[in-house]
């Protein structure tokens, strides 16, 4: 496939792959190449081994980071890599091992100083052990805390939340309450393999009944003049909206002040028809309706305009009809 | 009552036993929330040992249940003094397992505001290390570059700090021209007139030199055997730079230099932070000057959403945008580990997808990691004080080391 993206452009993986898969030889398991990154598996106990060789045969200096996985579904569920940079060759590969929460992983500290902490903190997410590492404390997580929160398994929220008491004057610990539901939307398209029921469409499976219900004749609906007669009755005694039970003189309601009545408007109202329909009038012969108005100025602009709209209403008939 | 003379504690030869003192978490020169536990012989430093974590929040979890496109504005919060550079990393890790096509305009914006980003990141930390060894004033003036950058970003964002602004396929939106040539002014007049007034204050101080030349010297052998990267592994006199020697979007165009350092201390960290920002400075106007018009994301609907006027005339435009902001794009299975060189070192994405709209995982890479592992073995037998000059060279922030 031809590399159409941006990321960082390293050596060539051309022929790494087998030439270290030939070096590791039984230590491999598998040895992968997928977008652009090379990636082996190795057995467990021979990891040292493994990148003891990456480093000192094949230059691999650099150990950038060691990142825990978890896949519950598979017998050994976590998986720790190992990403490996050299700084001479400008190449990177990345070596992986398979574990569960009982066996242990071969430290690497012995290889790295740094692998020290990367190893703390894949213990402290995921619960990995490493033999050999002699300083396996928790790094991120809160001093005294239980559990490894990155595993699958762990809720999203934990099991407990830490606030101030007032009362007692301390951080206090308490189990998780949520004031909300948590929040998790699942935008994945209910026809594209979505896993779960849409609220509604567990009634869509209800079982067939014995005697199923059928209205075949008029009979069978219930309808007739027994039933007119039952919906005709009178429930209450006045129905607001029935002839004849208004009382009378309800309406509006008193005034609560006096006040005197608004004087009379004086000025005639004005015409608006020019004010909103002015396009049309004006459109229709602009020139003429124009150099009328400028040489003669006693004829009066809205006769103008009367008559430029003239000729535009009975024009478009005939011109309608000579398209057809 | 005879008189009584004090007796010196120093006299006779009373032995002083170890004491562990506690640095942080609440420390201003801790950058941050960091818990040092210290075990001195009088001033001397014995012993070290960093306590993480106070910051952490889980990030990695959270992404795991966000899609793509929702996991991005984390990456702004972990190293909050460089936002871009972050997201950077995370872009480029899902652009090649979707392996997806950046327009090269795109690729310009990134690498400009990649390199502004490293600016304003090296404002600060240039600031704050000075002012952990006592001087005042130049910290005051690099802010005013520091605003001036994040000025910038939100004239291209609309954030000032948590831009999201970089997205996979491209970048969110274009930028104004008037906001090319404001940046092309501000590094042609301000910074180097600014940066060099503050530097001056600086670089040949007396004081300085005395707190940071010679302070916590590492070998090029240490350097990588710990995992150094950054300005950190370049002040141990190795030129390797990711954006020289692995380099990504368009900085295999950019001509600049990588300044190393020749004693590998304190003040060599901070000299390669000085030079980097006028490279950087070099990389922005090159930037500008080739930047080519055109699009400014992926054409590829099912990853970059549709123009908001294109949705108005097009359903089909409308579908996608739809789908992009509910369900999200889908990844192919497979996993990648992307490392890009943030201002602070190698910022590095280890992404598992399984052909979801999630991330199966999404390890980060702090650079502060490593570098404050080394702070033990860095501060061995200096002195108290030498401490914070030591952190201050690091460079870390919390935001991004415990993530």
């Amino acid at each position: 496939m031809a590399v159409l993206h941006s990321a960082p452009k390293i050596t060539s993986n051309a022929g790494v792959k087998d030439a270290l898969s030939a070096a590791m030889g039984t230590m491999l398991v598998s040895a992968h190449e997928e977008h652009g990154e090379i990636l082996f598996t190795v057995k467990r106990e021979s990891i040292e081994d493994a990148l003891r060789l990456l480093r000192d045969s094949y230059d691999y200096q650099q150990l950038m980071e060691i990142a825990g996985v978890d896949y519950p579904g598979r017998n050994d569920r976590f998986e720790v890599v190992y990403m490996l940079l050299s700084l001479t060759k400008n190449h990177r590969v990345m070596v992986k091992v398979s574990t569960n929460e009982a066996t242990p992983v071969p430290t690497v500290t012995t290889l790295w100083p740094n692998a020290g902490w990367l190893e703390r903190e894949v213990f402290d997410m995921y619960g990995v052990l490493f033999s050999g590492n002699t300083d396996l404390r928790r790094i991120l997580t809160d001093y005294g805390f239980e559990g490894h929160p990155f595993r699958k398994d762990f809720p999203l929220t934990g099991y407990s939340e830490l606030r101030y008491s007032e009362e007692e004057k301390r951080v206090v610990y308490e189990p998780v309450e949520l004031a909300q539901d948590l929040r998790q939307f699942d935008f994945m398209s209910p026809w594209e393999g979505a896993d779960y029921v849409l609220p509604g469409d567990e009634k869509a499976d209800t079982p067939p009944v014995d005697e199923p219900k059928t209205t075949e004749s008029p009979k069978q609906t219930g309808a007739g003049a027994k039933t007119d007669a039952k919906a005709a009755e009178k429930v209450s005694a006045d129905a607001p909206a029935e002839k004849g039970s208004a009382v009378k003189g309800a309406g509006a309601p008193e005034p609560t002040e006096t006040r005197k009545s608004r004087a009379a408007r004086k000025g005639k109202t004005a015409d608006t028809k020019a004010a909103t329909e002015p396009a049309k009038a004006k459109a229709a012969k602009p020139k003429a309706a124009k150099q009328k108005a400028a040489s003669t100025k006693t004829v009066k602009p809205k006769a103008a305009k009367a008559k430029a709209a003239k000729p535009k209403a009975t024009k478009p008939k005939p011109a309608k009809g000579d398209e057809a | 009552m005879s008189m009584q003379l004090e007796q010196s504690p120093t006299t006779g030869d009373e032995v002083i036993s170890n004491y562990t003192i506690n640095f942080g978490p609440q420390h201003p020169a801790a950058h941050g929330v960091l818990r040092m536990v210290m075990e001195l012989d009088g001033e001397i430093i014995e012993r070290i040992d960093p306590h993480i974590g106070l910051l952490h929040r889980g990030t990695e979890k959270l992404i795991e249940h966000k899609t793509y496109l929702q996991a991005l504005p984390y990456f702004d919060r972990l190293d909050y003094c460089s936002p871009l550079c972050q997201e950077h990393s995370y872009v480029l890790a899902i652009e090649k397992l979707l392996n997806v096509e950046v327009p090269i305009r795109a690729q310009y914006l990134r690498v400009l505001f990649a390199e502004l980003t490293r600016i304003s990141n090296h404002m600060l930390n240039i600031g704050a290390h000075v002012m952990d060894v006592g001087a005042m004033t130049p910290n005051l003036w690099v802010f005013e570059l520091r605003e001036d950058c994040m000025n910038f970003f939100e004239r291209a964002s609309g954030a000032r700090m948590h831009s999201a602004w970089f997205r996979p396929g491209g970048v969110h939106q274009d930028v104004p021209l008037k906001l090319l040539t404001d940046i092309g002014d501000w590094v042609d007049k301000r910074l180097p007139e600014l940066f060099g007034d503050a530097m001056s204050l600086v670089v040949d101080n007396r004081i300085f030199k005395q707190r940071n030349v010679d302070i916590a010297i590492v070998s090029k052998e240490d350097a990588i055997r710990w995992g150094f990267s950054g300005p950190m592994i370049r002040a141990a006199g190795i030129p390797w730079d990711l954006r020289k020697s692995q380099p990504y979007d368009v900085y295999d165009r950019m001509d600049f230099e990588i300044p190393v350092g020749t004693n590998s201390d304190c003040y060599d960290r901070f000299m390669v932070r000085v030079e980097e920002v006028k490279q950087s400075a070099r990389i922005i106007k090159q930037c500008l000057a080739e930047m080519p018009e055109g699009p400014i994301a992926s054409e590829d609907r099912k990853v970059s959403p549709p123009k908001r006027g294109e949705m108005k005339q097009s359903m089909e435009a409308l579908i996608h945008h739809f789908k992009l902001y509910t369900e999200g794009f889908h990844v192919p299975a497979g996993e990648v580990y992307v490392a890009t060189e943030s201002p602070k070192g190698e910022f590095g994405v280890y992404l598992v997808s399984d052909g979801s709209n999630k991330p199966y995982r999404c390890k980060i890479r702090p650079t502060a990691f490593s570098h404050l592992q080394a702070m033990d073995f860095m501060s061995k037998g200096h002195m108290l004080p030498d401490a914070t000059a030591i952190l201050g060279a690091i460079d870390v922030v919390f935001g991004e080391c415990d993530r």
